[in-house]
């Protein structure tokens, strides 16, 4: 039942967009580990872990695209549950190091030896077992989505001001995340990882496979994703995003499916963070920092607002031209990142995938103008400013 | 009519916004099956009614009750719809960037949760009602074109199919005519008269002929008030009505 649901909404563009994923999942690995480092298509060990980030942020940008796209949530603070996932499972990796960190203490992570405790805090139990941490991974950025969700939709805080609250939201996790107290390495966070599942975290076939696990990750959400918009319930979350009291006037709970989509979405953030720590190899509080989520919402509107591939799409593009440009002109990315918003927000409304639709449409309707000209407005939708009665 | 027969029952319902009395101790009750009318100058309180009925707005003070027992100043908007109360807004409100088909699934009446919705398939005898639907309201032709590309007239249509489709025992309906010709008016007249044989309607209209041409019991509002309650003759030669409203 479960993979009927999955599979039944597939069209042939998502299976295009899924084929090509697939191909790049099986080939960044073997370009790596199997062509040798003399050939000219050996793919260097960092390029795979840059691109396994990336795949991660894909995974975040898609979770945004979720609630914002398609519900109409401008969340401002997904980075929160991102580094809540991170966290979750920086933890783990701080527990398998054992021994071998600095100051040798079977259990106690270097940081709290350093803070010279004796104990380990009871929230760190359980983190030294994979699965105990893979749950926590969704968990603990659901349960504080479903939390913070609760309060804020039952209120009924919508649009800007429910921006502003996850921007708060994340800006206090921030803050309580760099105390040393709490027990999270403070200021530095978690660093210096070994081992995950037995595997050498610095391994090339590690890196690969981590690479290959975040592609897998981003194409199952997407495929939840897109069973959840292409279902009824994604048509009630346009419905809300578009006419919100009309959709309660139709007896539906919007803060049902609010909660709904806030959740699952936070709890998708949560798996990308904690897919992208072992890559990059350091979680520290700064993943917290209001302008991370503020980029996600940047990546989605640039790949295309409400269309899943867009925000995988956007979320490639950005980060590749960031990787770039801070190599090459590093004062002038910030106002590279600002340009493009603005560029999208005034020119592309749609984002990319909005041009190549548009495109593509011209093209099909190019040759028979003449006859076609009756479905010719609904390619143009600027909102006609109706006057009220 | 007692209370316990009424379909639904407004006794003395005042609300009032920053000092501003909006509706003041309002009394009405709706029979079962019943169409009404109502009338009254701008600020009357005749969507201020509507919203105290629907829920969106909670009385000061006063009763709302709906099909005698239901106390209706107790509910959100969700369960008042669920009850079996219908809205349509004076704006035309559909899903703009939802196929015509689709805002009337969504519409349509069925479990409202998310899980229900979720693993929802459309059923052979939803797909009839929409088609039915379709039919009535005119625009199978278009049932898979975007809202948005509808006339404001087949928006307000659009709007009355969606109505229909959650079958509620009652309609209240916020100037359905507004924007529309002449031609249209007389129809949307003529597809009301249809929907009130099944079921109870209140319509709010400016419209005198739009009125006439349904010929049911009307009431006059004014300053949050019942003015004047009867025929539309019997209100319309009433002195105060003439005042407030009608104009000499």
């Amino acid at each position: 039942m479960m993979t009927s649901f999955l599979f039944r909404t597939l069209d042939a563009k998502a299976g295009v967009f899924i084929a090509i994923l697939l191909a790049v999942i099986v080939a960044v690995p073997c370009f790596n580990l199997l062509v040798p480092e003399t050939s000219s298509f050996h793919l260097p060990t960092y390029a795979v872990t840059l691109m396994g980030k990336y795949m991660t942020y894909a995974l975040l940008a898609l979770s945004v695209d979720l609630v914002w796209g398609f519900c109409g949530i401008l969340s401002l603070g997904h980075g929160a549950f991102f580094a809540l996932g991170g966290y979750a499972m920086g933890m783990y990796l701080m527990r398998q190091i054992g021994t071998r960190g600095v100051y040798g203490d079977p259990i106690l992570p270097d940081f709290m030896v350093f803070l010279n405790w004796k104990e380990l805090p009871w929230y760190w139990y359980g983190f030294d077992m994979f699965w105990f941490a893979a749950i926590m991974v969704m968990l603990v950025p659901g349960v504080l989505a479903f939390v913070f969700g609760w309060f804020a939709f039952r209120s009924r805080v919508t649009g800007v001001y429910l921006s502003i609250i996850t921007q708060a939201l994340t800006y206090a996790l921030l803050l309580a995340f760099f105390r040393n107290d709490m027990g999270f390495g403070g200021n530095n966070g978690l660093t210096d990882f070994k081992d995950i599942l037995g595997f050498d975290v610095q391994a090339d076939t590690t890196r690969a496979g981590l690479f290959a696990t975040s592609g897998l990750a981003v194409l199952i959400c997407f495929l939840i994703c897109r069973a959840i918009t292409k279902s009824k319930l994604g048509k009630v979350l346009v419905a809300v995003r578009d006419a919100e009291s009309r959709t309660r006037f139709l007896g539906y709970r919007v803060e049902h499916y609010k909660l709904f989509v806030w959740t699952i979405s936070a709890m998708m953030a949560g798996i990308a963070g904690a897919l992208y720590v072992p890559q990059v190899g350091i979680i520290n509080p700064g993943e917290f920092a209001p302008a991370n989520s503020i980029e996600t919402v940047i990546w989605v509107a640039v790949g295309g607002r409400g269309t899943l591939v867009g925000a995988v799409i956007g979320a490639i593009l950005v980060n590749f031209a960031k990787t770039w440009f801070t190599a090459a002109l590093p004062d002038l990315w910030l106002f590279a990142l600002g340009g493009l918003f603005v560029a999208v927000t005034l020119f592309l409304p749609k984002g990319i995938i909005g041009i190549a639709g548009d495109l593509m449409k011209k093209r099909k309707s190019t040759p028979s103008k003449e006859t076609n000209d009756t479905s010719g407005p609904s390619a143009t939708k600027t909102p006609d400013p109706e006057p009220a009665e | 009519m007692s209370r316990p027969n009424s379909l639904l029952y407004l006794d003395g319902v005042s609300v009032s916004f920053d000092g501003f009395k909006a509706l003041n101790d309002l009394s009405m009750v709706i029979g079962p099956g019943e169409m009404r009318a109502i009338i009254g100058p701008n600020g009357a309180g005749k969507t201020t009614m509507m919203d105290v009925i629907t829920g969106k707005t909670k009385p000061d003070t006063g009763e709302v009750y709906f099909n005698g027992v239901v106390d209706l100043t107790g509910e959100d908007e969700a369960s008042i719809a669920e009850l079996g109360i219908g809205r349509k807004f004076q704006k035309p409100t559909v899903f703009e960037s939802h196929t015509i088909w689709d805002n009337l699934e969504l519409a349509l009446k069925g479990p409202r949760g998310p899980f229900a919705t979720l693993f929802h398939r459309l059923s052979a005898e939803e797909e009839a009602r929409i088609n039915e639907l379709l039919k009535v309201i005119r625009l199978g032709e278009k049932a898979h074109e975007l809202a948005e590309n509808l006339s404001h007239g087949q928006k307000q249509w659009l709007e009355i199919g969606m109505l229909l489709a959650q079958d509620p025992k009652l309609l209240l309906v916020d100037e359905p005519a507004a924007g529309m010709t002449d031609a249209e008016t007389a129809e949307t007249a003529e597809l009301l008269k249809d929907i009130a044989k099944t079921h109870a309607v209140v319509v709010v209209e400016h419209d005198m002929t739009f009125i006439r041409a349904l010929g049911v019991k009307v009431t006059c509002l004014a300053e949050g008030s019942v003015l004047a309650e009867g025929s539309l003759d019997y209100v319309s030669a009433n002195e105060r009505v003439v005042e407030v409203y009608l104009g000499r």
